[in-house]
């Protein structure tokens, strides 16, 4: 694995995510990893004390990962929202979208892709967590 | 025989492995023997072949016959269409197929 | 019809130059093919079996001249001179080459066409009725709807890597003229007690290998919270659906396994949260699309006559055009079924005159319908006769609207690597064993579907007579099954009995259709008869 590419301006969080299991038996964990199949809701009650949240995406396929991302988002976490494990550069634009800011790729990405990748594309057809103006709202102001 | 075949990268042309390069055409492909996977995976490496695969085949006088129906569509062309065939002149080339 | 503005074109020429980075890295080897199929697949293009086949969007299934041209187009230079139009009103060619695909789509995108998510687990085109916005039993017209939910769910972030496919269909009338609750999440436009228009919504139907007709989960959402409706629907099953066996992926079986209502709660749940998040467009957003979906500037002194001395042009107005809710106006039917033919295939010459004839004779706008056919919609009917002769000239006026000889056939192993048995030869021997009309016209309505493997892509559940291909120890065999429907009145065909070779099929074929001659009471289908004398009746008489 290598270094986690960010988008944030904010210190790395040194401690290690746990597992959603340990995270919910200890109360003073503040970095978590959600697995594919977790709901990520369960985290909703302690957002205010997570500074990292990473999820996982065994295979770039498995699509779960976008939702959970989006939940967690939509209920106000501001915290660092990590995508690891098989993230490619073709699917990061769609997941800053969905709020992530961090990717801890399993395979090295080349960051002039990625900055490709994330500017590639002006405009967007959905609200969604990334806060970007849709093209509805762009054309009814 | 075993016989490997695939698709090419750019043009998505099916092609069978000769022994030394791909060839469009079924009755130029080589029985592979027990060594295709190496092949394959080098010729595939190499993008000199897309999606590649290893099948059975009947040696027969018009050449390697796949095993298997689909293998052989994919040999000729459409039986629908004879003139978008490899064969569009030979009237009985769907037989073959069948 | 829609026109794309400044932000419409923007997003596909931005894919278009996206999808070529893509192709110039996969050549060049820094994407494997694993890793490019996905991407690939979101631009329509698939590894098939003689090449690369691309299927283009064909937006619930309207298009103009231009863009029918385009198409032909596409079919001469970048194919061989022909294009096959689907059961998802989109239109496929079988022999394109990667490094020419970009070209391609930069074509399309300059006539507002592209290739974007018709393939993929993702949103794929939305479908409609064929009839919109021509009929007069719709309450309004749905594609206004289909284009808004079609600009949501194109790029979208959140679905683009679903545990499967997923299809929409949108109607207006009760009469069910695609489908609609044979597709993922179906929508019938109805109207609530205060007379407003609001989505009735169907989720889980489907084909495939388990076929299942969707349940209603919603009788109204109104249209300012369409949207969030929508994603509510798509994050529960993006969440829960399944993705540890690919047969069992779609929303179907999650609909099935959790029961209708436990999904309507989940649904309901979602939604609860999602209304509130600012996802919706305003109202005025799809009054902005409505207004492109205006009536055409119909002559209000066409007269309603039509002289029928000409007995062929007579058959084909009797079987192929249908009533126009503007007075002195038809709809006509072009039926892509000749006899002998392939079903759905038009040459790029057929598909050029198509689209000369939009222009003239049907205020430049075409449908493409879920039986691979075409419409065109507005034709005065001063012009129908003047219509027919040219189409006849091409081939393209067979009298054969929702006759036998108008079947639905997949691809099948001729064109698809997934078939088990080819379908359209099939297809074609039907055609030619029923040739003579006033035997079609004898037995009437009757929806004949033939799929090529169990992915049913011929929709053969959904036939009056289906016809599944199967594989049996390495020959092709026939499975015949009865009574489907896909319209307001939906049913799933079932079969009757062990399989037959191919002449065997359509022997059995007209054993069926004979049984329903004997049997039949006044006014009935064949769908009619065969509900009310039920399978055994036809078994017997197939098997003895």
């Amino acid at each position: 694995m290598v270094d986690a590419i960010r988008l944030r301006d904010d210190d790395v969080h040194e401690e290690p995510a746990v597992s959603l299991e340990s995270f919910l038996d200890q109360s003073n964990a503040t970095a978590v990893r959600i697995e594919a199949g977790e709901d990520a809701r369960q985290l909703l009650p302690y957002l205010d004390r997570l500074s990292l949240i990473e999820v996982s995406f065994p295979v770039f396929g498995d699509g779960r990962g976008y939702s959970s991302a989006q939940i967690l988002r939509e209920s106000g976490y501001t915290g660092e929202l990590r995508a690891s494990g098989d993230v490619l550069v073709d699917q990061v634009a769609y997941m800053r979208r969905c709020g992530f800011d961090a990717f801890a790729p399993d395979s090295p990405i080349n960051p002039k892709h990625m900055e490709e990748a994330l500017s590639r594309y002006e405009h967007v057809y959905q609200a969604t967590s990334d806060q970007r103006t849709p093209i509805w709202e762009l054309r009814h102001g | 025989m075993n016989i490997i075949t695939g698709n090419d990268l750019k043009t998505g042309d099916v092609i069978w492995w000769t022994g030394l390069d791909w060839s469009r055409f079924v009755k130029d492909a080589t029985d592979v023997g027990d060594h295709g996977e190496a092949i394959l995976h080098r010729e595939e490496a190499a993008r000199r072949v897309n999606a590649p695969y290893i099948i059975d085949a009947e040696l027969t006088d018009d050449g390697p016959r796949p095993g298997h129906i689909k293998d052989r569509v994919r040999a000729l062309g459409p039986t629908v269409r004879p003139d978008l065939t490899l064969k569009p002149a030979d009237p009985d080339a769907g037989e073959w197929v069948i | 019809m829609y026109q794309y503005d400044q932000y419409d074109q923007k997003m596909v020429d931005t894919r278009v130059e996206e999808f070529r980075d893509q192709v110039k890295r996969r050549l060049a080897g820094d994407l494997t093919e694993d890793q490019f199929k996905p991407l690939r697949l979101m631009n329509g293009l698939y590894l098939q079996l003689h090449a690369y086949m691309l299927r283009v969007a064909i937006p619930y299934g309207t298009l103009n001249g231009k863009q029918m041209r385009m198409l032909g187009h596409i079919a001469r230079k970048y194919d061989r001179d022909y294009g096959h139009f689907t059961t998802r009103q989109n239109i496929q060619y079988n022999w394109i080459k990667l490094e020419e695909a970009p070209d391609l789509l930069a074509e399309l995108a300059s006539v507002e066409m592209h290739a974007i998510q018709t393939s993929g687990n993702c949103i794929r085109n939305i479908s409609s009725d064929q009839f919109a916005g021509a009929t007069a039993d719709e309450i309004a017209d749905p594609r206004p709807w289909a284009e808004l939910l079609r600009q949501w769910s194109s790029f979208h972030p959140e679905f683009s890597y679903l545990p499967r496919k997923f299809k929409f269909a949108v109607i207006a009338s009760d009469t069910d003229r695609a489908a609609m609750r044979l597709h993922d999440i179906g929508i019938q436009l109805v109207h609530n007690d205060a007379g407003e228009l609001g989505a009735k919504f169907f989720v889980g139907g489907g084909m495939g290998r388990t076929p299942m007709i969707a349940p209603e989960i919603r009788d109204f959402v109104p249209a300012d919270e369409l949207i969030s409706y929508a994603e509510a629907c798509l994050r529960v099953y993006n969440r829960y659906g399944r993705r540890d066996n690919k047969y069992k992926a779609r929303i179907k079986i999650l609909v099935h396994e959790l029961g209708a209502e436990e999904y309507t709660r989940q649904v309901e749940e979602e939604f609860a949260h999602m209304k509130e998040l600012g996802l919706n467009p305003p109202v005025e957003e799809l009054a902005r699309i409505t207004e492109f979906f205006a009536d055409p500037a119909y002559d209000e002194q066409a007269s309603d006559e039509l002289d029928l001395s000409d007995p062929d042009f007579a058959l084909w107005v009797d079987q192929n055009v249908s009533a126009h809710k503007q007075s002195g106006y038809a709809i006509a039917t072009i039926s892509l079924k000749p006899r002998g033919g392939i079903p759905g295939d038009a040459s790029s010459a057929q598909i050029d005159l198509m689209a000369d004839l939009a222009e003239q004779y049907s205020f430049d706008e075409l449908r493409v319908t879920h039986s691979q056919n075409i419409v065109l919609p507005y034709v005065k009917k001063s012009d129908l006769y003047a219509l027919w002769q040219k189409l006849d000239e091409a081939g393209l006026a067979p009298a054969n609207l929702d006759l036998i000889t108008d079947s639905i056939a997949c691809p099948g192993l001729d064109y698809c690597s997934l078939a088990n048995a080819r379908s359209i030869p099939l297809a074609q021997k039907i055609s030619e064993r029923f040739s003579d009309l006033g035997r079609q016209r004898e037995l009437g309505e009757l929806k004949l579907k033939i799929s090529g493997c169990i992915n049913a892509c011929g929709h053969h559940h959904a036939g009056h007579i289906g016809i599944l291909g199967v594989d049996r120890k390495g020959t092709e065999n026939y499975q015949l099954l009865l009574g489907g429907s896909g319209a307001e009145d939906a049913s799933l065909a079932k079969i009757t009995g062990p399989g037959f070779t191919e002449d065997g099929v359509i022997d059995a074929i007209e054993t069926v259709t004979d049984l329903y001659l004997a049997q039949r009471e006044k006014g009935e289908r064949f769908i009619d008869t065969y509900r009310r004398v039920g399978m055994e009746k036809f078994k017997e008489a197939i098997y003895g």
